[in-house]
């Protein structure tokens, strides 16, 4: 009986192989959709989640292995309180998505490079980023993106 | 450059309706005799949620539903794959609708014959949806006009509306859509000959910035694509085709498999013999072995321990480096098979000073697009439910009653969001899998692809050789071309799906002296659309060769590129498919203008580089500014952007499409190539296929030039002129001609 912290709440996965990916267990067994499968070896970043506030790789961590630790989804980014994360209205307002299928891990790899570092550079934000692939280019939307949501969480945004 | 015909095959043709579609109509309306009214019956698909959802207020026709508290619902029709189609064709209903953007909800429509063509491909949504979409919009805004009209007594000429409200100006009354919405329905439906349409200078709507209508689903991580769908009781499958595309399934240890954890049953689809070419409508199935499990991961886990014989007598035994040695053997020399021919072009191009003769090749790519394959599928009583992200949602029913050998009424598919299509999504091999997959479990069953099966069991961009040939006069003017296009056949007798693409307008139409030959090379592997067929790969080959041939007339590229279009002329008057060399000079200049070509000096190893295209109706040219340091790394600092589709409907998604046709093309250009050995794919997954990444991203200016020609689509267009204008950049740096892609290949990084 493996329990893992998602999103604030503690969630049984039942009698799970304790060696399923964490992205497999989100997507299949608690339904949380949101994090993506694009690769399965670390190469696309559609699966980023944070572990403990820090990006990690879904499709590479066993669930065996988590236990006691603090996982956040795309579904947990926003507050309790339904506000958005500056990161999404960012998102939202300058239309960054094509297929959009990326873009859920672009958010979580940006999120955790604002909650470190609020006034990123073109540089921090190339480096922060560089594990996500955007297969449909919008590269240049999500960095855009995440200076509006820098100067947000300036004006007092939600992060 | 222009219109370039796809040698006999355009993959898409066989989609295009004969004529012109009539506005749909459901059932018989009053208007007996005209096929142009606009139905009022209501939309009733079985097990389609978004049209039984239709409790409260009027369904007008099949784009429009308007609920009595202003709700205005409009149904999308075309699979949406990261194309922006979803947010673009509602917003041309609801500009002549005169809807209030904030009242729009949108919905996929359902898939029905009586919606046409619901296909995402060859950037033909917007061109084939526009006169219906307008005119489903217009309809409805008059059948509330009327309402309104008898509601107060007063002639419908004086009714006019504002944003989902109805004015009586004399009389100072205002009414919402949303009030007379019953009031409405009960009218009959107007003849589109009658209608009253916007002037593009009324439009609130289209040519502005809207943003997509997923977007906060995506942003959220709501389950909106194919991948996220799941059902109760819903099962899991992977499916094992053989590594030598082609191959049969002789055994397997099934009752190993069946033993393992989670899963619940194991088979071997027999499937088709031999290898399977694209066709959305087919019924080919690649043979396999499926594992039906409880969840993805167990799906796959078992895999590991599956052993399969495989025969592989009928299979590809193709190499990549085979084809690469039969066009080193054709190096310089014409095809046998003389396509199009006119006056001495090898003759000229033989007596004349200056010429050049080259050979360019591109490789085989993947469309990589990010959500790998799936497909839900149900099965009972003889019905088969579908759940896909097909770009040909309105081939899928048909294809999957073909294979089951049903009726079609039987075949019930629903449309999601796709991660991603350029093409890959055209073919609905992996929903077959997943019909005769669900066929044989008791339940819902999703079928997942891993990202290795989606690289090997691909439909490929084909890989393929020109050789070049052409000639300039004493005044440095191109007097004669002699093309050779070296392509892939499965069938020897015509180019596979997007190879020998042939020049047809450029540069035949200016030239006396002309001519196209071709060589068929036999080959398996299964090739289709990729993000504009043909010009993805020809487009570099055309515009290298231009410079080239500007470089030894030793003229300016871009005076030498205007020149060697001619007088401005449209060759085939209306017809958006023919060259309008009148659109592409203005590009051209344009692009030119914007980026300072000629005026500025460029330091030490940078430089600027020219190209220009014109495909799917869309004209396009590009300059892209460009270093190489001594490493041969190369940083491509801007690219600029002009652009003629007709007017822009939606600038925020059109601008979106341009920047990543960029990005794209350096992607496609610096590192993306699928190469194959005795018939199996030598690349497995995204480490090997090197995807471009955030870092490596240029500026980008977009510039979308006025112009009152009909709007067509932007997805395609957007891709092809970069990766010339970056290597004849290259060129304009260090004298490499780069005539190979991708150019890692000679030892270029980014
Ligand atoms: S799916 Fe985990 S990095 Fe690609
Ligand atoms: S938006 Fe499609 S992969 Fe990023």
């Amino acid at each position: 009986m493996i329990s893992l912290s998602i999103n604030g709440s503690s969630q049984s996965l039942g009698d799970i192989d304790p060696e399923t990916p964490l992205l497999w267990a989100l997507r299949d067994t608690l339904g949380l959709v949101g994090t993506k499968y694009g690769c399965g070896i670390a190469q696309c970043g559609a699966c980023t989640v944070h572990l403990n506030g820090v990006p990690v790789r879904a499709c590479q961590l066993q669930v065996g292995n988590l236990e006691g630790q603090e996982i956040t989804t795309i579904e947990g980014v926003a507050s309790e309180d339904g506000a958005l994360h500056v990161l999404q209205e960012a998102w939202i307002e300058h239309d960054v998505p094509q297929c959009g299928y990326c873009q859920a891990g672009q958010i979580m790899s940006a999120a955790a490079l604002l909650a470190a570092n609020t006034k990123p550079s073109d540089e921090d934000i190339n480096t922060a980023m560089a594990g996500n692939i955007c297969r449909c280019g919008t590269y240049t939307r999500i960095v855009e993106a995440i200076h509006i949501a820098a100067r947000k969480l300036d004006q007092g945004g939600t992060a | 450059m222009n219109n370039l015909q796809n040698g006999y095959n355009d993959p898409l043709d066989a989609f295009e309706p004969k004529q012109a579609r009539q506005l749909s109509r459901r059932e018989f309306i009053k208007l007996s005799g005209m096929g142009a009214g606009l139905a009022l019956a209501v939309v009733s698909v079985p097990f389609s949620k978004s049209a039984t959802a239709a409790t409260d207020g009027v369904e007008y026709n099949l784009f429009i539903q308007i609920n009595s508290d202003g709700v205005i619902r409009i149904y999308s029709p075309n699979p949406e794959v990261g194309q922006g189609i979803k947010t673009a064709l509602p917003m041309v209903v609801a500009e002549e609708l005169d809807a209030n953007w904030s009242d729009v909800v949108i919905e996929n429509s359902p898939i029905a014959d009586e919606y046409g063509r619901q296909v995402a491909g060859g950037s033909r949504s917007v061109p084939t949806r526009w006169d219906e979409l307008r005119a489903a919009g217009a309809g409805v805004r008059a059948m509330l006009i009327e309402a309104a009209a008898g509601e107060w007594s007063v002639p419908s000429s004086e009714v006019t509306t504002n944003q989902s409200m109805l004015i009586h100006a004399f009389s100072d009354r205002r009414i919402s859509y949303g009030e007379v919405a019953n009031l409405a329905g009960e009218l009959s439906p107007p003849m589109v000959d009658s209608l009253t349409f916007k002037n593009p200078e009324e439009y609130r709507l289209l040519g502005t910035r809207i943003t997509g209508t997923d977007n906060m689903a995506l942003v959220t991580g709501k389950p909106i694509f194919g991948i996220d769908l799941q059902l109760p009781n819903m099962l899991y499958a992977s499916y094992t085709k053989c590594p030598t595309i082609g191959g049969r399934v002789v055994k397997a240890n099934l009752d190993e498999i069946k033993a393992l954890p989670g899963v619940i049953t194991a088979f071997v689809l027999e499937g088709t013999v031999g290898v399977t070419s694209f066709d959305p409508r087919g019924v080919s199935v690649a043979p396999g072995v499926a594992i039906v499990a409880e969840s993805t991961w167990q799906s796959f886990k078992a895999r590991d321990s599956l052993k399969i014989g495989w025969d592989t007598s009928e299979a590809s035994s193709d190499s990549w480096s085979d084809y690469v040695e039969a066009a080193e053997e054709l190096r310089g020399k014409e095809g046998a098979a003389v396509l199009l021919e006119q006056g001495t072009a090898a003759q000229v191009i033989n007596d004349a000073a200056t010429k050049v003769s080259s050979q360019y090749g591109f490789g085989f790519v993947s469309h990589a697009q990010l959500e790998p394959q799936s497909c839900v599928a149900h099965w009972r009583e003889n019905m088969m439910e579908i759940w896909s992200t097909s770009q040909t949602q309105s081939e899928v029913r048909g294809s999957v009653a073909a294979l089951l050998d049903m009726p079609k009424e039987n075949v019930i598919a629903h449309q999601y969001r796709g991660g991603g299509g350029f093409g890959r999504r055209l073919d609905n091999d992996y929903v077959r899998e997943a019909a005769l997959i669900a066929q044989r479990v008791d339940a819902p069953v999703k079928l997942q692809w891993s990202r290795e099966d989606d690289m090997a069991f691909d439909f490929f961009r084909v890989g393929g050789f020109y050789n070049m040939q052409a000639s300039v006069d004493e005044n440095g003017k191109l007097n004669a071309w002699n093309s050779h296009a070296i392509c892939l056949s499965a069938d020897g007798e015509k180019p596979n799906s997007g190879a020998g693409l042939r020049p047809m307008d450029f540069p035949r139409e200016m030239l006396e002296h002309f001519k196209h030959t071709q060589t068929l090379l036999p080959s398996k592997t299964p090739t289709g659309p990729w993000r504009a067929p043909s010009s993805n790969s020809y487009a570099f080959v055309e515009q290298s060769f231009v410079h080239e041939m500007a470089v030894v007339a030793q003229r300016d590229h871009l005076e030498f590129l205007i020149e060697s279009l001619g007088e401005p002329k449209w060759f085939k008057e209306g017809d958006s498919a023919s060259l309008n060399t009148a659109r592409a000079i203005n590009v051209i200049k344009t692009v030119a203008e914007r980026a300072g070509w000629g005026t500025k000096q460029q330091p030490v190893g940078r430089a600027l580089g020219l190209s220009f295209y014109f495909c799917h109706a869309g004209y396009v040219a590009e300059v892209a500014d460009v270093s190489v340091d001594k490493d041969k790394k190369i940083t491509v600092h801007k690219v600029w952007m002009a652009v003629d589709v007709g007017p822009v409907l939606n600038l925020s998604a059109a601008e979106n499409q341009c920047q990543g046709g960029v990005i794209d093309g350096i992607s496609t250009l610096m590192g993306l190539e699928i190469t194959m050995t005795k018939g199996r794919v030598d690349q497995s997954n995204f480490d090997e296929y090197p995807l471009l990444r955030i870092s490596s991203r240029p500026k980008i200016d977009v510039h979308f030039v006025k112009s009152e020609y009909s709007p067509t689509g932007l997805g395609e267009p957007a891709f092809p002129p970069l990766a010339a204008a970056v290597c004849n950049a290259i060129y304009s740096v260090t004298g490499d001609r780069i005539r190979d892609l991708p150019i890692r290949k000679a030892g270029y990084t980014i």
